[in-house]
């Protein structure tokens, strides 16, 4: 053993510690997405296969929607872009973070890992980003998300009804969880989430705009409250990007 | 061609959600300084998760008191800063509370 390959090996049993409570967290969430993907009309297997090739909480749940409502496969992939636009910014930070001369294989590899907990943990170390640290966060992460949907998609059926439809309210906690915090802290980012929260009602209420699918109705009003808030208040470069809780 | 084949629909999910995560790391070599398009990839995710919970998250409980006290339960605790876990397992506590108690 050469003294690379030990630091790399002792990088990734860090990361793989710093992961756990990830994949535990994961694991309760995601066993709610497995109920209701079940009850979307996904089996137990695309269930999981779903997750395990998304890895994406708020993604996946609008997908369910776009499923449920056979909406067009454009739809699908436009609410993707929209929803999941976040790891974009996310993955523009960690590109910042990387040493520069960091491979090829590794960035293709490290994309996969890309979510709100192990950005948040991997952001936060000091100096450079080792990938074999995203690594061990990401496989001891991605097993809780994966076996907590299937384990949800399996035994939603013989849990009583009365749990199942609480579960239901697991997915939009944790959204809740995400966003006060960060509204709390910045009262730009209040004013974009009461904006979209009376759009969105409006959308939902007004008899010719309730037509409009769930899936559109959420682009439409990203689109309208994220874009005027950009027009009115750009961000410097030099202001940190990252609000709240990621 | 509409999202009922699934296995068609996870992989259009899987390629684009990929995608997103993938290219910045691959292109990307300055930071993105365009004040407008930072904001606006900053304002996004708060935009899309609020309109993703309101009103469904309300409207997707058993009933319409136990979908209002599980997003109030979730708010409150969100503000006392309690941990993302906990806050999604109190909230459905509640939903649950309601429906079985009322």
């Amino acid at each position: 053993m050469n003294r690379t390959f030990l630091r790399q090996l002792i990088t990734f049993f860090q990361g793989m510690y710093a992961g756990i409570p990830i994949g535990l967290g994961y694991f309760a969430v995601s066993f709610a997405f497995g109920i209701q993907a079940r009850a979307a009309g996904l089996s137990a297997f695309q269930a999981f296969l779903l997750s395990g090739t998304n890895l994406t909480s708020a993604g996946q749940f609008a997908g369910l929607a776009v499923i449920q409502s056979a909406g067009a496969l454009a739809t699908l992939a436009l609410t993707q872009v929209v929803i999941n636009l976040r790891y974009c910014l996310m993955s523009c930070a960690l590109s910042q973070k990387l040493d520069p001369q960091t491979p090829f294989f590794h960035r293709f590899l490290m994309a996969c890992g890309v979510t709100d907990e192990i950005f948040g943990v991997s952001i936060s170390v000091r100096g450079r980003l080792s990938p074999y640290y995203l690594y061990g966060q990401t496989v001891v992460a991605w097993p809780g998300w994966a076996f907590g949907t299937l384990s949800g998609a399996l035994a939603g059926n013989i849990l009583p009804d009365s749990v199942t439809a609480a579960l239901g309210m697991a997915l939009y906690g944790m959204f809740v969880a995400i966003v006060v915090p960060a509204a709390k802290q910045d009262r730009k980012i209040l004013l974009v989430v009461l904006a979209a929260a009376l759009l969105s009602l409006i959308f939902y209420y007004t008899p010719v705009l309730s037509t409009i699918s769930a899936g559109t109705r959420i682009i439409l009003v990203t689109f309208l409250t994220a874009g005027t808030a950009a027009f009115l208040f750009p961000m410097n470069p030099t202001k940190e990007a990252s609000h709240g809780r990621n | 061609m509409d999202a009922t084949n699934i296995w068609l629909a996870i992989a259009v999910m899987a390629s684009v959600t990929y995608a997103i995560r993938m290219l910045p790391l691959v292109i990307l070599k300055r930071e993105i300084t365009e004040p407008h398009v930072r904001a606006f990839l900053h304002y996004v995710p708060y935009a899309t998760l609020t309109a993703m919970t309101i009103p469904a998250a309300i409207l997707d409980a058993p009933t319409l008191l136990a979908g209002l006290v599980g997003v109030s339960v979730a708010v409150l605790l969100a503000l006392w800063r309690v941990s993302l876990v906990l806050v999604a397992a109190i909230a459905s506590l509640a939903v649950w509370l309601v429906e079985v108690l009322l």
